[in-house]
């Protein structure tokens, strides 16, 4: 007997099922590593909406919250400390791997795939009945307490030595007194380089402050050292600067203690 | 449809998943590739608690989470802790044991 489902679920399924192949596509083809991760949140969201249609809202939550929310972030922690430029290198470490790994993939796929859909073309779509919507929490917190308890409790020692395990790894040693104080950095700082404050902000005294903006110094110039790294500068609309004097640029002209210049309009 | 549909999805993304650990450099999308394999596997699971009508399936999903969630946070430490000794975190640059 086959039973099939609701054309409501059918909608979702066929909506959401192409959208979590993408993301799943997109991970694996991806260059960027921040790229993959956010191809994998895709799919992770799709899988979450998954849960909820078919019976399980509380494993729906869980993914969602879980997966997407804390295991996505944690990786893409991990891609902003290692780095986000360490990305894939295109040579081919071993011969014809990655054909032959596409190849094995597909016949994997078409394998299971068939053999599962053969099998379970019949798979009478029972459903859980009130235990799959509002008393689903009830149902798996009795099930969980009870005939899972074991399971349970050695999860919360995995849990323990997980965490334990992280920090033992990403701890640094240092040596006690290894660390610099203020006052030495200060002086490498003072001895080493001949600017010895912060470099100029960005946008300060120009008339927009977006980091792509340059500083205007007082003499109207731009400041070479506030552009940002990795940033094409722009320039913004400057107003309008005296021009009644020869020595424009001078500190005065900027200042605004010239004589008041003619303007062509009157934009001041 | 029928709930096949969702086991042959499942499948699909696992073997994509699988095929991704295979063929990536980067050790943190061979983490992602994982992952994903997880959740193909949690997909089957859901759908087979769905067909026998109990909830088991969908507790077997949830210890995959926490297992899950606890190889990922062991494993991102220890890609951390190798791009800090070898400045890379290619799978392909850590074989000291090789030689």
């Amino acid at each position: 007997m086959t039973q099939t489902l609701g054309a409501g679920e059918a909608v979702v399924f066929w909506v959401l099922g192409p959208i979590a192949l993408a993301g799943a596509l997109g991970m694996v083809f991806s260059r960027n590593a921040v790229h993959s991760a956010l191809w994998l949140v895709n799919t992770m969201l799709a899988f979450g909406v998954f849960y909820v249609v078919q019976q399980a809202p509380f494993l729906g939550a869980v993914q969602i919250i879980v997966y997407t929310g804390a295991i996505m972030i944690l990786f893409l922690f991990v891609l902003m400390l290692v780095g986000r430029d360490t990305s894939d290198s295109v040579v081919e470490t071993l011969r014809g791997q990655r054909v032959a790994a596409t190849v094995l993939g597909v016949a994997f796929a078409a394998l299971v795939g068939a053999g599962i859909a053969r099998a379970t073309q019949d798979l009478p779509a029972g459903g859980l009945g009130n235990e799959g919507g509002p008393a689903n929490i009830p149902a798996i917190a009795e099930l969980l307490f009870t005939k899972y308890l074991l399971a349970f409790e050695v999860t919360s020692a995995l849990l323990i030595t997980a965490a334990v395990g992280a920090m033992v790894l990403a701890h640094i040693e240092r040596e006690p007194d290894s660390r610099r104080t203020q006052k030495e950095l200060s002086r490498a700082r003072f001895l080493t380089s001949n600017h010895p404050q912060t470099l100029p902000g960005p946008g300060v005294f120009a008339r927009a402050n977006s980091v792509a903006v340059p500083a205007i110094l007082p003499d109207g110039t731009r400041s070479e050292a506030s552009l940002a790294t990795g940033i094409e500068p722009e320039e913004p609309d400057q107003m309008r600067r005296p021009t009644g004097r020869e020595e424009l640029g001078s500190r005065d002209a900027a200042l605004g203690t010239l004589d008041p210049a003619p303007l062509d309009g009157n934009d001041r | 449809m029928t709930l096949a549909n969702y086991l042959v999805l499942a499948a699909i993304l696992f073997t994509i998943g699988a095929v991704g650990v295979l063929v990536r450099r980067n050790a943190i999308v061979v983490f992602m590739c994982i992952e994903l394999m997880l959740n193909s596997v949690n997909l089957t699971l859901v759908t087979f608690a769905r067909a026998t009508g109990t909830v088991d399936g969908q507790i077997m999903a949830f210890f995959v989470m926490v297992v899950a969630a606890a190889e990922v946070v062991v494993g991102l430490a220890i890609i951390m802790s190798i791009y800090r000794t070898r400045r890379s975190a290619s799978v392909d640059d850590a074989n000291l044991l090789k030689y």
